[in-house]
């Protein structure tokens, strides 16, 4: 027993230890939160190819219906968050800046808002094949953040084979609590998402990996676990990016994932604990994902908390209802770390958005803070998870000299978590320009001629 | 509702740690009883010295980033500590237009020229000091006394004699340890060697404040401490291992350690930052490096002390320790390959 408490919790090497700004919303149960008078669809809030409309303008719809399907394997489908009018197909406002297409939404107000049914899966009696094809139909993409179709990544390929399912509850971003949240109001739903989860995969265990500063939500769990089910709870060291799938494998089972590769590698699979509650929720009932659980939260916001936000809503209605200060000077989509600061409130949130966090003037990074030559202090070096040298990779990127960091400094590995940006002592923004980078190399690459 | 227009950018959005002119800053403030000491064992000349060593410094690099049309070039307080170093590294009584002249040597050759703070290739406080090395060899090995009487009230004359005239040494002089054990096969007992009783280059020889100096900045982080561990740890294992084979030759382990300029240059010059590996492992094998010249110049060499070209020429090879001493990017490796 003693010993227990002596041991620490596994993690990775290297990483970082920002503050967490949870304590303002991990106690704040999950509300529910109006119907905006318009929502606002955009067509493609996955990774791959948009959705394809099926209904037409003017139509009217049932909240969970099908507006649009997919276009093929890597492509979710699209459901109404609303019961109410098509007022229109076209082109909508998105977070990149562009226009993209999609679809307007006008709610019926004072509707009851029931969820339409379709036809159940069931575990037992499903195929690993027919659940693939439930998730794909429900609509539901990684909503850890990255919008991956979350059914691509359960299809293991030929000759491969998965042995562990992993549920990722780290929540490492600062601020986010939704995932918090989750694991301490949702853990059938979670339980049951496993039992399909393990069923598509083949794996023969599944372990959720829980960041240490949720002791709660650990505890939650394991009361929670059916004992015929090869599944665990798994508490890690509070550290950024825990939550990164690559991190969370070697802190829970010691593999790394290979250079250029995928955890399905090293015979794992990863989803996000959210995802995994959407799916127990959804499959029963052949039910689409019509909204999410977001934080909305920093020191712009009034009434911080967590809240079941339908699909579709857009940042300003958001804002308004959580009661913003009028003098909000930047607005993240996601956490601080690698969330999306927003240049328009008219913008929708969408099936990868898991927090709103708003700044004021004062608590933005400063514009004023001064960059600095690399003083080669080797902070970079010791934050960077993947052991890359970001020092390096800096002054390479500064002569443009994009070929020598990926064949020789490994850039193509960066994920892009910004921990040495983050310590960076001399304040240069090292991932921005490894973003900068990989974009130069992938654009170049994209035109080269096919041999 | 809302009235302003949201600023952008990309993430991270916050940021943490110290900044780089903070570390500076604080690598000045671990230096500021070593050279409170100095002052108080060698009196008058050491002040005069050590801000004579400042200002050449600090208007050398104020004058060079200007006149490239640089703002504020002393903010980052990064030559405020090549001063201070340099005046530390000097005889307390070198003449002062020879201070001078070294300081702006040190930063318009060892630090300008590179292109300014973060590129410089050597310490540039030993760049100044090699050069008062190779233009005035006589002036930089006279050593004067510690704690003289009259410390408080007496310039020496050395200390203000005119440019290019030969210095007159009107006052007690003194020799260092090392000398005394090269030359004349003298140990100086430890216990002074560590409170700075000793004579010896103006801040050198209080090896308890620096070793203060040093632990409070590896307590904030602000040091790598595998620099001088390695360093020192090398220079203590070889020195210990050969006076135990033959004690007559080869002084003992901890009068190695604290004698001469070891200590200041082990834990304030090796651990430039900027000069210096910037992997762990890298550091280790740096701090190795330069306490093997240390101990080889030392014993073999034809000086009493190579600390400063020990540290030079492992600074040297620092890009070159970075360039063969690579972490193993996660992975890779034979263990982690695509299967």
């Amino acid at each position: 027993m003693l010993f227990d408490l002596l041991k620490k919790n596994p993690t990775f090497r290297h990483g970082i230890h920002p503050p967490q700004f949870k304590e303002d919303t991990r106690d704040k149960p999950i509300r529910h939160f109006p119907f905006a008078p318009v929502m606002i669809i955009p067509l493609a809030q996955h990774i791959g190819k948009p959705s394809v409309p099926v209904v037409s303008e003017g139509q009217e719809v049932t909240r969970g219906q099908l507006l649009a399907r997919a276009d093929g394997f890597v492509s979710v489908p699209m459901h109404a968050p609303a019961s109410g009018v098509i007022k229109k197909i076209g082109r909508v406002p998105s977070i990149s800046g562009k226009m993209v297409p999609g679809i307007f939404l006008e709610p019926f107000p004072g509707s009851s808002q029931e969820v339409l049914e379709g036809k159940p899966v069931k575990v037992e009696t499903s195929t690993p094949e027919e659940i693939i094809n439930a998730i794909q139909n429900a609509g539901i993409v990684g909503l850890g953040g990255a919008a991956f179709p979350t059914h691509v990544k359960l299809k293991i390929p030929e000759g491969k084979h998965a042995d562990t399912l992993i549920i990722n509850g780290a929540e490492c971003e600062p601020y986010l609590t939704t995932d918090h949240r989750v694991m301490l109001e949702q853990a059938p739903d979670i339980i049951q998402g496993v039992r399909y989860l393990l069923k598509a995969t083949g794996a023969t265990r599944a372990i959720i990996g829980i960041e240490s500063n949720k002791p709660d939500a650990a505890v939650n769990l394991r009361n929670h676990l059916p004992p015929d089910l090869p599944l665990s709870v798994q508490v890690v060291e509070v550290k950024y990016p825990q939550g990164a799938e690559k991190m969370l494998i070697t802190a829970i089972l010691d593999r790394e994932v290979p250079s250029g590769g995928l955890p399905i590698d090293v015979h794992t699979v990863v989803v996000n604990v959210a995802t995994t509650a959407e799916i127990g929720r959804l499959l029963p009932h052949g039910r689409g994902i019509q909204e999410r659980v977001i934080t909305i939260t920093g020191p712009g916001i009034k009434k911080k908390g967590n809240y079941w936000i339908p699909i579709g809503t857009p940042l300003r209605y958001i804002l308004e209802q959580a009661g913003a200060e009028e003098d909000i000077d930047r607005v993240f989509m996601g956490g601080p770390m690698m969330g999306t600061a927003v240049s328009s409130l008219d913008i929708p949130i969408t099936k990868g958005t898991s927090g709103i966090v708003a700044f004021r003037e004062e608590e933005a990074r400063k514009k004023d803070v001064k960059i600095y030559p690399c003083i080669h202090c080797g902070a970079c070096v010791d934050a960077c998870p993947l052991f890359l040298n970001p020092s390096k990779l800096g002054i390479l990127a500064k002569f443009k000299d994009y070929h020598t960091m990926a064949s020789d400094y490994n850039l193509m590995d960066c994920f892009e978590c910004g921990s040495c940006t983050y310590v960076c002592p001399s304040h240069i923004p090292l991932v921005q320009y490894f973003r900068i980078s990989k974009l130069v190399l992938r654009n170049e690459k994209a035109k080269a001629p096919h041999v | 509702m809302f009235k302003k227009t949201l600023h952008i950018g990309t993430s991270p959005h916050i940021i943490g740690g110290s900044s780089t002119d903070q570390i500076m800053r604080n690598v000045v403030f671990a230096l500021l009883p070593v050279a409170a000491f100095a002052v108080y064992t060698f009196g008058l000349s050491a002040l005069l010295l050590l801000i004579t060593a400042l200002a050449s410094c600090l208007l050398t690099e104020y004058f060079l980033n200007r006149w490239i049309g640089k703002s504020s070039p002393l903010s980052d307080w990064s030559v405020t500590i090549t001063g201070l170093l340099y005046g530390l590294t000097l005889p307390p009584h070198l003449p002062l237009w020879m201070v001078f002249v070294g300081g702006v040597i040190a930063v318009a050759l060892g630090k300008f020229i590179f292109g300014g703070l973060g590129y410089n290739v050597f310490n540039p406080a030993l760049v100044g000091r090699a050069f008062i090395q190779a233009a005035f060899p006589v002036a930089i090995t006279t050593w004067m006394a510690p704690f003289l009487p009259d410390r408080f009230s007496h310039i020496p004359g050395s200390t203000l004699t005119l440019p290019f005239l030969k210095p007159v040494y009107d006052i007690t002089s003194g020799a260092t340890p090392l000398s005394l054990m090269k030359f004349e096969h003298h140990t100086t007992d430890t216990y002074n060697l560590l409170m700075g009783m000793t004579s010896g280059s103006t801040g050198e020889t209080s090896a308890l404040l620096i070793l203060l100096g040093g632990l409070y900045l590896i307590a904030r982080k602000m040091m790598n401490w595998r620099i001088p561990v390695a360093l020192l740890g090398t220079v203590y294992l070889i020195s210990t291992v050969l006076h135990w084979s033959n004690p007559d030759i080869y002084p003992g382990g901890l009068f190695m350690l604290f004698s001469g300029g070891l200590m200041l240059g082990a834990v304030f010059m090796a651990t430039d930052m900027v000069a210096s590996p910037i992997t762990p492992l890298g550091a280790t094998v740096y701090g190795i490096i330069i306490g093997i010249m240390i101990y080889v110049i030392r014993v073999w060499g034809g000086l009493p002390e190579g600390v400063m070209y020990a540290i030079l020429f492992g600074n040297a090879v620092s890009p070159h320790i970075d360039n063969f001493i690579r972490p193993r990017v996660y992975g890779t490796g034979k263990q982690w390959s695509k299967s």
